[in-house]
């Protein structure tokens, strides 16, 4: 209990600075100053470090909360920089408004990826780092002495000849008028007092008691309410609308169109606009994608599994060669579907728009591109924009786009000074998504006459993300990102085997299905086809799945360290207890290397109880091992919900699935043990939000094939009658 | 125009007797700590004690509400002091993006209520509420923590 930290409703500024000023959220305008405002009137000492005269320490955090814990890990780095006392210690988003306006001082805003804490570490430690540096030499200039002769310890510097002390608080007014440090040294983890350590979160109380504000709960004076419908058809338009219908009803204030493709109620309550809203009379132009379907996609998914044209992730040796030459061949089709994010709290936005300014209160993963798109939806110049971050109700990859806060800024600039708060319906959220794209693969491999794997060919055939949200990403034509897992080397996703004659390639085919970074992205469904493949292989030859891995892992040490890791400590030696069947699954991805190791049992052949998982991860440097082990045990719900449960379907173009009743998500009773191991090797930084989640369902299907000798390649296994025990 | 009695306070609140009490409560009294997820009563994050059972307020009509205790997440901590559960929530750094928690508090205050003592089998049964982040491991570890006390 010694490191909560307690904080009040004012240094508590993420959650309360949302709206202007920090305080008295929902009584007072948003000045526009915001932030900016709190920040001038208190002693900066760099754009990482407020300390007030009360000595508490408020730590400037720009990436974006949404429940994985990066406030917390990137504050421990820079207070462990900065040798202050972790309980004075409170964190603040700077607005991008201000990131822009101070040249991106506090570098990028951008979300995901599992990136809040590894492509951040370096700027923040020494921004840490720099702050101490000006703090002792603004003690040392007051004491007229060297400031080599001063250190310092939890907050306090001390003059070690003299014995003199003094306070950050004391000297932070002083300290931020110095010129800042050209160069600092950063600590060596091993020496690491703050961070490292498994601490708890700095953000907990006020989401037990319900005062955080989310985005949905945003409240300015005056505010009116939306509730939007977007053309159900991917790519179809608005037609008309009949507004007389809804206009004389409680509470509505206006209907409008949103762009070419929407249609809104604004009215007093949220409740009153859903309602007038489900009663508009609506005519869509549904356009030429009203004749896709699940079933035609999946056709044209197919063919892409034999075409010869296709881009290469990865190549060694001759693999048409090898697999005509092979003694033995073994070949398999997998496919996964499209899912939705299903983030808790629906898409929501505030805005305010007058002629001259726009300001919004949104939930987002990138501040930065939410700010680029208030200022292109209101048509004013960047410096009369701003967006005010506030807490996420989930993200996993939704809230990196800006769909619904262009849509709120469109809304807005109808009511001009009245502001309007945007909120998605579940099924509004569950029908216009960014989905996690469709893929089947196609899989051979070729054994020589002693057993020995001597070709493989992975053929992915599906949907590009990047070519849809970031084509400038693509390489010729071909999209990097799809090989994520599978790449021949490198930090980020390599692949963990060495097989003599080796190709990966990607016919691409992009459906008319808006894709999106899903947490996990690309490894979600390469994990499963090459873990459940390698199982096959190894089952196919009479091998032992973690044996026959292991000679093909002699080159990739951190990727077997992490799975003899879960294997030793599952019993993978020893035979199982009674009814007990265990599965393997390893992947390297957001550059750290991840294995799990199941135990579940079946009954009736058809209902799974996946009793204990054991999952590793070396994300080389651990931040904060305590929020690590909660995004491991998180992963497995997030990816044995999707195993189980999730699909997105087509029919006339859109979405089938319109609420959580069928588009479910495991709950407490399906939850298996997770025993986590966090192994950092050291010397580098990964990730650690997303790559557990692409372990989860491999291991659970490889042990589902011990137990029944039925390989699953299609999913959500609901579709098989396959269940939950 | 309904009347409600809501964390002890009686409001008379301008709605449609078909709005579901969750609207009332966010829009009407203010009371945003609970949770809009789904609106069919599946996900649980609007969850709040009616005569001192967890219900799921998007879909009871406010009208079935009226002259009934209602309690909500804000008026769970009593003079300020933290719910046993919430205080296990907190010892046990429970949520994450933490949307779906105080909808999930609310349904074990009610659990622990009626079953001072849970069995896991009790919990699996009665604490169906979604989280998309998967904190189940810390909300278990919680759930007997809170009744150990």
């Amino acid at each position: 209990m010694n490191q909560i930290v307690r904080m009040s409703r004012r240094s508590f500024v993420i959650g309360s600075a949302a709206v202007g000023g920090g305080l008295a959220l929902g009584l007072e305008l948003p000045s526009g100053l915001g932030e900016a405002a709190a920040a001038a009137s208190e002693p900066e000492v760099n754009a990482w470090v407020v300390i007030r005269p009360d000595e508490t320490v408020v730590i400037r955090v720009a990436k974006s909360e949404m429940g994985q814990g990066t406030i917390t890990g990137l504050a421990q780095l820079v207070a462990e920089e900065l040798d202050c006392d972790w309980s004075k210690v409170a964190v603040e988003y700077p607005t991008p408004g201000q990131n822009l306006a101070r040249k991106q001082a506090w570098g990028t805003m951008f979300t995901a990826g599992s990136r809040g804490i590894r492509e951040s570490q370096e700027l923040v430690r020494k921004g840490g780092a720099a702050a101490r540096q000006m703090l002792i030499q603004a003690a040392a200039n007051a004491w007229n002495v060297p400031p080599s002769e001063c250190g310092v310890a939890s907050g306090v510097i001390e003059h070690k000849p003299s014995g003199r002390t003094t306070t950050f608080g004391k000297v932070a007014d002083a300290a931020g008028k110095l010129q800042p440090p050209k160069d600092v040294s950063l600590k060596d983890p091993k020496d690491w007092k703050i961070a490292g350590k498994p601490l708890k979160r700095l953000d907990t109380v006020d989401k037990l008691t319900g005062k955080l504000v989310y985005g949905i709960d945003v409240k300015l004076p005056g505010m009116l309410n939306a509730a939007i419908k977007e053309c159900p058809v991917f790519g179809g338009k608005l037609k008309s609308f009949d507004d007389e219908k809804v206009t004389g009803m409680k509470g509505v204030r206006k209907v409008v169109g949103v762009g070419e493709t929407g249609v809104a109620v604004v009215a007093h309550t949220w409740w009153q606009a859903k309602t007038a809203l489900d009663a508009l009379p609506v005519e869509w132009d549904q356009g030429e994608n009203s004749k896709i379907s699940s079933v035609s996609i999946a056709e044209w998914l197919k063919a892409g599994l034999d075409v010869e044209q296709a881009f290469v992730g990865n190549q060694n040796g001759d693999v048409k060669a090898a697999l005509a030459s092979a003694a033995r061949k073994v070949e398999a089709i997998y496919s996964y579907p499209y899912q939705n994010h299903a983030t808790m709290e629906p898409m929501n936005t505030t805005a305010l728009y007058t002629a001259d300014r726009c300001e919004v209160w949104c939930p987002t993963q990138n501040g930065d591109t939410a700010l680029a798109a208030v200022i292109e939806a209101s048509g004013l110049p960047a410096a009369n924009c701003d967006v005010h971050k506030v807490p996420l109700g989930g993200g996993f990859g939704r809230r990196t786009f800006t769909d619904y806060i262009r849509q709120a800024v469109a809304i807005a600039k109808e009511t001009p000074g009245t502001p309007v708060k945007l909120l998605w319906s579940r099924e509004e959220d569950m029908t216009h998504g960014h989905y996690h794209p469709v893929t089947q693969a196609k899989l051979i491999g070729g054994f020589d006459g002693n057993g020995t794997l001597i070709a493989l060919h992975m053929r992915i055939s599906g949907q590009s993300i990047l070519a849809s949200v970031r084509p400038e990403g693509l390489q010729n034509g071909r999209d990097p990102v799809a090989f994520q897992g599978l790449n021949p080397s490198g930090p980020e996703s390599a692949i963990g085997y060495t097989i003599p004659n080796l190709l990966i390639d990607h016919s691409m085919r992009n459906p008319p299905v808006p894709p999106g970074f899903w947490r996990g992205v690309n490894i979600n469904h390469n994990a499963i086809y090459l873990e459940c493949f390698m199982d096959e292989l190894a089952h196919s030859v009479g091998q032992d799945p973690l044996e026959f891995r292991r000679k093909l892992m002699t080159q990739h040490p951190k990727h077997l360290a992490v799975l003899d890791a879960v294997a030793e400590k599952i019993g993978w030696e020893k035979s199982p207890p009674e009814g007990i069947h265990r599965g393997l699954a390893q992947m390297m991805a957001f550059g750290s290397y991840v294995a799990a190791a199941a135990e579940i049992s079946v009954s009736n052949g058809n209902k799974i109880k996946v009793h204990r998982i054991v999952a590793a991860t070396d994300c080389g440097t651990a931040v904060n091992p305590a929020q690590i082990d909660r995004q491991i045990a998180g992963s497995f719900v997030y990816g044995l919900s999707a195993l189980f449960y999730q699909e997105c379907t087509l029919n006339g173009g859109r979405i089938e699935q319109e609420h959580f009743d069928s588009y479910d998500s495991m709950r407490i009773a399906q939850m298996p043990n997770i025993e986590s191991i966090v192994m950092p090797s050291g010397g580098f930084w990964g990730g650690v939000g997303e790559p557990t989640i692409c372990v989860a369902a491999p291991a659970v299907l490889n042990a589902f094939f011990n137990a029944t000798g039925q390989r699953l390649r299609s999913f959500p296994l609901k579709n098989q009658n396959i269940q939950f025990a | 125009m309904p009347r409600l009695v809501v964390n002890g306070k009686t409001h008379d609140v301008d709605a449609d007797p078909n709005t579901p009490l969750l609207w009332v409560l966010r829009e009407q009294i203010g009371l945003t700590g609970t949770k809009y997820g789904c609106g069919i009563a599946q996900c649980g994050a609007c969850t709040v004690h009616v005569d001192g059972t967890a219900v799921r307020s998007c879909s009871l009509p406010v009208s079935e509400a009226e002259g009934k205790q209602i309690t909500t997440i804000e008026g769970l901590a009593q003079n300020g002091v933290l719910h046993p559960v919430q205080k296990a929530w907190l010892e046990h750094d429970v949520p994450q993006c933490g949307y779906c928690q105080t909808g999930m508090i609310m349904a074990v205050a009610a659990l622990l209520t009626e079953k001072p003592k849970p069995t896991d089998a009790d919990i699996d049964s009665t604490i169906t509420n979604i989280c998309r982040c998967g904190t189940f491991q810390q909300v278990r570890a919680a759930i007997h923590a809170a009744t150990d006390a």
